[in-house]
């Protein structure tokens, strides 16, 4: 096909109005790369967000309630610490990649990471204070001031974002309710219980608002049941068999997982 | 513990909430730029019957017109996005933005055999061409609205051939090879765009047997005054 029209005079006449179509389209060309590249660059960091996130919320299950002060604290300021480390190496870079643009537009590539920070965060939040973390508190973790290291920024948290992390936050506290059941330790997750009790009953206002959300409901739901059947049993055989027990019946039988299904 | 959460919880809820109001707003605005652009595209249309490659100059001033309409639309829907977020709402706006992209170009070509300007198209809905100006147009609309011109076009060939319009067929041919070579120099990713532009070269293809129809049985015109217009 390319011999045979190449032999016409049309393409060499042709050639102003090609060549003045080539030129627009090279503008295109760096535009559309420019995006691109800042999206692949975002979801990199992103992905480095997650990988570090999912270690801080790893080190955070080693919490028990019935550790000494100094171990929990060694705990939580490792996690800490680790963070801080997030914040300055991945988010600091994010907003600077982010200054000047609708960070909507680059949302797709950023909320992975994000969601997973947020769901470490208000985990590490919860074990500190056994409160959950508001949004403002998330944001100030987020605004750069300039120092020597950093360039001023500000990275704005979206409440779409903020509420999906902290959906997630419910499968680490059943988690953490279950860990420390097995571990003898109770009190803990008759806690975690009522929060997460409240925490649901907040979350049906909204509906139908957030897509993503409906499905993490679902989740939502599941965690708390655990939760909830665990805290049953505690309270049902609690008063027949002594602790240590108490513990295997609840891990080893099965029948928390059971009664979900 | 338990009023902390049912207060931060409640405060997003009222913050959602007016994002949701505000999404309704964004879709009735954009309900009557649908409907304008329908108004466009029905005058436009009109250039695929026997006698429409005649009336060109009277319809496309009409469809000037009804973009004059267009442009207080794109003002109204402006007003309503605050700043920065023209990307959270931009699914409403898209498809018509892409369909009025795709109309401005068929203007354009249609009086001058060009591709237009990304500034002329943007102007003439009342929009910017980068984001630092204003409300703008993606460029991804914009590139979308060429290609379905393209698929506009390769109807009109067949159409100019039944009016007995041998010449359109050749420009168009010349048309959209060019622009296929513009969009050979993109780098798209496997997006939306990029399935669109796959389209591009059926489009081609049938300009090009519409083309080869008329070359082998001599109904090519044989006057170079289509060849000198085409490089003009």
């Amino acid at each position: 096909m390319s011999t045979s029209t190449s032999i016409e005079p049309e393409v060499d006449h042709g050639n102003s109005k090609k060549t003045e179509v080539v030129n627009k389209f090279r503008e295109f060309q760096s535009d559309l790369d420019g995006k691109h590249d800042k999206h692949e660059r975002l979801v990199k960091i992103s992905r480095d967000v997650t990988i570090e996130s999912k270690r801080i919320i790893f080190l955070l299950h080693r919490y028990r309630e019935g550790m000494s002060d100094t171990e929990k604290n060694k705990i939580l300021e490792e996690g800490n610490q680790k963070m801080k480390l997030i914040q300055e190496n991945k988010f600091h870079l994010m907003a600077i990649e982010l200054k000047n643009e609708d960070p909507n537009q680059f949302m797709r590539a950023v909320s992975p990471g994000l969601q997973e920070y947020l769901e470490a965060l208000s985990f590490y939040h919860y074990l500190e204070k056994g409160l959950l973390i508001s949004l403002n508190e998330v944001q100030n973790q987020f605004v750069f001031n300039s120092s020597e290291k950093l360039e001023s920024a500000t990275f704005k948290v979206p409440a779409e974002e903020y509420l999906l992390g902290i959906a997630d936050l419910s499968g680490e506290l059943m988690r953490l309710a279950i860990n420390n059941i097995t571990a003898g330790k109770f009190d803990l997750s008759f806690k975690v219980c009522e929060f997460l009790q409240v925490l649901l009953s907040s979350f049906s206002l909204f509906g139908n608002t957030i897509k993503e959300l409906n499905r993490k409901m679902t989740t939502l739901q599941q965690s708390l049941r655990k939760v909830e059947n665990a805290c049953y049993t505690l309270r049902v055989r609690g008063c027949e068999i002594p602790t240590h027990i108490l513990a295997d019946v609840i891990a080893g039988s099965g029948k928390i997982s059971e009664q979900i299904e | 513990m338990t009023e902390t959460i049912t207060e931060t919880f409640t405060e997003l809820h009222e913050f959602l909430a007016a994002e949701q109001q505000l999404r309704e707003d964004i879709r009735f605005v954009v309900k009557d730029m649908e409907q304008t652009t329908r108004e466009i595209q029905k005058v436009l249309q009109a250039i695929h019957q026997p006698q429409g490659l005649k009336k060109v100059p009277e319809l496309c001033e009409s469809a000037r017109k009804l973009f004059e309409a267009v442009k207080d639309q794109t003002k109204n829907l402006s007003d309503k996005i605050p700043v920065n977020q023209y990307y959270k709402y931009h699914d409403h706006w898209k498809f018509v933005f892409q369909k009025l992209m795709f109309l401005a170009a068929l203007i354009v070509f249609l009086e001058s055999e060009n591709l237009i300007d990304r500034s002329v198209a943007a102007e003439l809905i009342g929009a910017k061409v980068n984001k630092e100006d204003g409300f703008h147009v993606d460029l991804e609309d914009f590139l979308m609205g060429l290609l379905q011109l393209a698929s506009e076009l390769s109807r009109l060939s067949v159409n100019a051939v039944i009016a007995g319009d041998y010449n359109k067929p050749l420009l168009i041919s010349a048309f959209l090879s060019n622009l296929e070579s513009g969009f050979r120099l993109l780098n798209l990713k496997n997006d939306a765009l990029r399935k669109r532009f796959d389209a591009l070269k059926y489009d081609l293809k049938k300009v090009e047997e519409v083309v080869y129809d008329l070359s082998i049985r001599g109904l090519k015109p044989k006057d170079t005054s289509v060849l000198t217009e085409l490089t003009n």
